[in-house]
């Protein structure tokens, strides 16, 4: 379902988990899905004593993926015309991902309505992993 | 990493360009299942057939799967040749840890129309802008900026993606 901009005000919000839990296994199938094979991603054997990390982590591309998922959840498929995001912080196995999304502005483009919209996703600890901004068409 | 807060320990994953990057539903509905998305739009093709844009749509970052279509990629281990990761050694390569990593610092796309399952996208790169910063813990950081264009087998633009790397001239420690 698209978003309506009747039904949309500035200021609202779209609050989503995106796991509770973040498993090295899904970890693991953003690695074969993007085509992406860092072993810094998969490989605890190089991550810990090659490259000195504490454990594997994620894509930042699988956190501003997820993160897409709490955008196309509110706005609709098929309705947004820009996403970007900064990353921010490493996310971890096992950390908790909450997606915040914000209406910025409603205006007029050419006679499309669109959102701008912020987005930033937060771990357990209140850290923001990833932080950026959307935009959506919606329908009159 | 607190002063450059949106910097992250992530490797450069910029995808290189792409001839032929053919948009495929068991792709799209193996990509929704790795970034933990249920909808049913991506993995049941008459549903989507009968959704608004009328298709399998991709997930906003599905073309950064344009890497598994570039033949010469760098994070992915070669048919031979030596890999980074670990096998019966802790990594197949050792690398000049002086040199530095190139990390991932942002990544943003502006979409001309919904990509779709059957669309064939062809992707070329330019180099954007480029600038420099002095690191908190000394070194330069360079920022680069690169600019990915897919069009599809018409040559219209469906995806712009602008992908900004920074690298380090020294090890980067954890933020």
């Amino acid at each position: 379902m698209a978003l309506q901009a009747t039904d949309l005000g500035i200021g609202d919000t779209h609050v989503q988990v995106l796991t509770d839990n973040l498993t090295r296994t899904q970890i693991v199938m953003y690695a074969g899905a993007s085509g992406d094979y860092n072993p810094l991603h998969s490989d605890e054997v190089y991550t810990t004593q090659v490259a000195g990390y504490p454990s594997v982590f994620a894509h930042g591309m699988l956190t501003m993926g997820m993160t897409g998922r709490a955008l196309t959840d509110w706005v609709g498929i098929g309705r947004l015309t820009a996403y970007g995001v900064r990353f921010a912080k490493q996310v971890w196995p096992g950390d908790a991902l909450t997606a915040t999304v914000t209406v910025e502005a409603i205006r007029d483009s050419g006679g499309t309505v669109i959102a701008d919209l912020s987005v930033v996703t937060c771990n357990q600890h209140g850290e923001e992993v990833v932080r950026g901004s959307a935009s959506a068409r919606l329908d009159p | 990493m607190t002063l450059y807060p949106y910097m992250s320990d992530e490797p450069e994953e910029i995808p290189m360009p792409v001839s032929r990057f053919p948009v495929e539903s068991a792709h799209i509905a193996m990509f929704a299942r790795a970034i933990a998305d249920p909808n049913p739009v991506y993995y049941d093709p008459d549903q989507a057939a009968a959704s608004e844009i009328g298709g399998v749509p991709a997930p906003p970052t599905f073309v950064q799967a344009s890497a598994q279509f570039d033949p010469d990629y760098l994070l992915r281990p070669a048919f031979d040749g030596p890999w980074f990761g670990s096998g019966r050694d802790a990594t197949g390569v050792v690398r000049d840890p002086a040199q530095g990593g190139g990390l991932h610092a942002e990544q943003h796309y502006t979409y001309h129309r919904p990509l779709l399952a059957g669309d064939v996208l062809s992707a070329i790169s330019r180099d954007g802008e480029q600038w420099e910063k002095q690191g908190r813990r000394g070194g330069a950081l360079q920022f680069r900026e690169t600019i990915t264009e897919y069009r599809d087998s018409s040559g219209e633009l469906v995806v712009t993606a602008r992908s900004i790397g920074v690298r380090t001239g020294q090890v980067v420690e954890q933020g």
